[in-house]
């Protein structure tokens, strides 16, 4: 496997296995899954429908814990810790980015922004120049007191990018971030992944579109919950 | 295995306290949530409004009520008791054949002096008879209740004059014909002229008006909670010294009472007796009370104890404040569970926004806080739209109906803790529902 980028794990997913029971059958949605993740790459997670790409995600961002396995991010053991220190990571290391943007529809632009400064304790006026620091960044200069359903698709995910970025986070995790959007508007949101690589974030994203996948270093396919391929370019 | 590297930051332990700042913000996003749903927020509250604006009204009337009525009491004086003379039932009917009748009944000067005799620590009694007479100046008159009473009554019953004066010691003992007119009568009778240094006339004798007593004043029937069966005391009144009194009209009463005569022979009708020490007013007024019942065969009087009274006065208002105090705490609940309600609505509602939350870092802990600061903010808004109402409700009442209202200090205080309380109590539920969501089938809702 090409190891051009970086030697050095950040995230590592060791025999993982989630299961789901309903109505009594079990459902393996992954199933002995082994990835390592490196520092600074940009990877793809392909797959059909319900193979377990956003079941992937959700463990690596440390929202959910796996049946059984192992998975580590920057050395913390995440399935033996609490609620508490789950959130801390989340809210410390990790960056989300939703299909449907996933903002706080009764805040604006900066404090969207500012929400996961906020739950770091930051203070209040520290958060707002970042904020608006940020919103700058990914071209929102001119909306910052907008409220979310005064901006088009492409804007508020600029927004889901920015409060990604709020944090400086280690890992961000993109679940079909580019869904929801025109091929206009993915592109600009590709472009910003692009440059947050390039400044050696590391990124994770689920896409459904070969076009965007080929954009990244390495892509995983899923099929039934097992890694079915794991390519580097 | 391969290095793994260690978060850069300063570990996951940095948003953890909770400083007023932060409280501040999170009041704000409170704040703002509920702005959003104006209306909502508006009709969650109004349960508690009208809650503690009901509290707080209701304690206002009620305080002004018995005010009014330990007011009427402590007229009559807190160290006194009034012992007065009461037609006994069984000679109230007298048989259809017996056309022409007459009773002997009441408090007589022996009672007085036997009181007097036995009770040391009694200073000063007030004996008073009351005759029912129309009182005539030339073309006009009234039916008042004439007072033959004592030169100190004025003292005696709170009731100060308020033109000229009273009469005199001498003029009692000289049996002189002056009278002081109640306020009413003077009215009545004078509408125009100062009737002080007139004359009135009551049956063939006249009275040199020589002074005017002040509007109100207790006498007859107007002491609270009891009723006597005398007569219903008259609007109207006249005080005349009582030897004036016993030598015009006599002992005895000529009633004329549908073809029939009916004569009363009654001594006296009234008299108050003072007690130095108000501690001992409610013994002394049991002395009395035994010492009328060893001399009198029927049950021809009556004893108050103004004090004692004023006891049951001051019990029943505790009492009306714990029914007050169950309508509100019920009143509370009901709008607490509105609150409760709507928050758990909220909660679900918002789902996604507190999956949200969790993913970008919030702790359980962080989102208990910001629904229970919601619930708080909706409670203590209806806390202080009540007690504005509240205290608006009885300003009104009073303005417009002239019925007395006190609202005193704690009942604003106490509601609108309470309210805050029960924001605080409804809150918990929907709070630790909000918190106990899974973040990832919170995101996931739609
Ligand atoms: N909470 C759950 N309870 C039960 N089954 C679940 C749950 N979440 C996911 N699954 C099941 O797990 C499997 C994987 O689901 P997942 O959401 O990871 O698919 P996906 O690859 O993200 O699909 P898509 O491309 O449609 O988003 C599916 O069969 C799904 O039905
Ligand atoms: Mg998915």
């Amino acid at each position: 496997m090409g190891t051009a980028l970086s030697t050095e794990v950040i995230a590592r997913v060791e025999d993982v296995t989630k299961t789901y029971i309903m109505g009594g059958d079990a459902l393996n949605a992954l199933q002995n899954v082994n990835i390592d993740f490196h520092a600074g790459d940009f990877v793809s997670i392909m797959g059909p429908s319900g193979c377990g790409k956003s079941t992937l995600m959700n463990l690596l961002g440390c929202l959910d814990r796996p049946t059984s396995g192992r998975y580590l991010l920057g050395g913390h053991d995440i399935s033996k810790m609490d609620d508490d220190s789950l959130s801390a990571i989340r809210g410390a290391q990790l960056g989300f980015i939703f299909q449907s943007y996933n903002l706080i529809q009764q805040l604006s632009v900066v404090e969207n922004i500012e929400v996961p400064l906020y739950y770091q304790g930051r203070a209040e006026d520290e958060s707002r120049a970042i904020a608006i620091d940020l919103a700058t960044r990914v071209g929102l200069g001119s909306r910052l007191y907008h409220k979310p359903f005064e901006l088009s698709g492409g804007q508020q995910q600029r927004v889901g990018i920015a409060r990604a970025l709020a944090n400086d986070p280690l890992v961000i995790l993109a679940d079909e971030p580019t869904g929801n959007l025109d091929s206009k508007s993915g592109d600009e949101i590709l472009k910003f992944f692009h440059e947050l690589n390039e400044q050696g974030k590391t990124l994770i994203m689920v896409t459904h579109s070969d076009e965007i996948a080929a954009q990244s270093f390495r892509v995983i396919r899923l099929r039934d919950g097992r890694i079915e391929s794991d390519v580097r370019r | 295995m391969s290095a793994v590297r260690l978060s850069s930051s300063g570990g996951p332990s940095v948003g953890s306290s909770f400083t007023f700042l932060r409280l501040k913000r999170t009041v704000r996003v409170g704040v703002k949530s509920l702005w959003m749903h104006r209306l909502r927020s508006l009709l969650t509250v109004l349960g508690i409004v009208f809650g503690v604006c009901s509290v707080i009204a209701m304690l206002a009337i009620g305080e002004g009520t018995s005010y009014a009525v330990q007011e009427q009491i402590r007229k009559l004086g807190s160290s006194s008791i009034i012992i007065r003379s009461v037609k006994p039932p069984e000679a109230e009917k007298p048989s259809q054949q017996q056309r022409n009748w007459s009773i002997a009944y009441g408090i007589t000067y022996a009672d007085i002096e036997i009181i007097k005799k036995t009770i040391p620590g009694v200073t000063v009694v007030v004996p008073a008879r009351i005759i029912r007479q129309a009182v005539w100046n030339h073309a006009k008159s009234v039916n008042a209740d004439i007072y033959g009473t004592v030169a100190w009554y004025p003292e005696m019953r709170n009731h100060p004059v308020e033109r000229g004066r009273f009469f005199s010691q001498d003029e009692v003992d000289r049996t002189i014909n002056v009278c002081t007119l109640g306020h009413e009568t003077a009215a009545a009778l004078f509408p125009v002229d100062d009737p002080v240094g007139l004359n009135v006339k009551v049956g063939a004798n006249y009275y040199r008006v020589i002074g005017v007593m002040e509007a109100g004043g207790t006498g007859g029937e107007s002491i609270p909670g009891q009723s006597s069966a005398a007569p219903k005391a008259s609007l109207h009144k006249m005080y005349i010294p009582i030897s004036a009194a016993k030598s015009r009209f006599g002992e005895t009463l000529m009633k004329r009472t549908s073809g029939a005569m009916e004569s009363e022979t009654v001594e006296l009708h009234e008299a108050v007796i003072q007690v130095h020490n108000q501690q001992e007013v409610k013994e002394t007024g049991e002395i009395v009370e035994e010492i009328l019942a060893r001399n009198h065969k029927k049950k021809d009087y009556e004893v108050f104890v103004p004090l004692r009274l004023l006891e049951q006065a001051e019990k029943s208002k505790q009492m009306f404040n714990l029914v007050l105090g169950a309508i509100a705490a019920i009143s509370l609940i009901v709008g607490g569970i509105g609150i409760m309600n709507i928050m758990l609505a909220s909660v679900t509602e918002r789902t996604r926004e507190i999956g949200i939350r969790r993913a970008l870092g919030a702790k359980k802990k962080d989102i208990i806080v910001q629904f229970l600061i919601e619930t708080v903010i909706l409670s203590g808004l209806g806390g202080i739209l009540g007690v504005i109402l509240g205290v608006l409700i009885p300003f009104f009442i009073t303005y417009f109906s002239d019925m007395k209202t006190i609202v005193t200090l704690w009942s604003p205080i106490i509601a609108f803790s309470i309210s805050a309380l029960v924001g605080i109590v409804f809150g918990i539920y929907p709070a630790l529902r909000a918190a106990n969501m899974d973040p990832v089938e919170a995101l996931r809702h739609e």
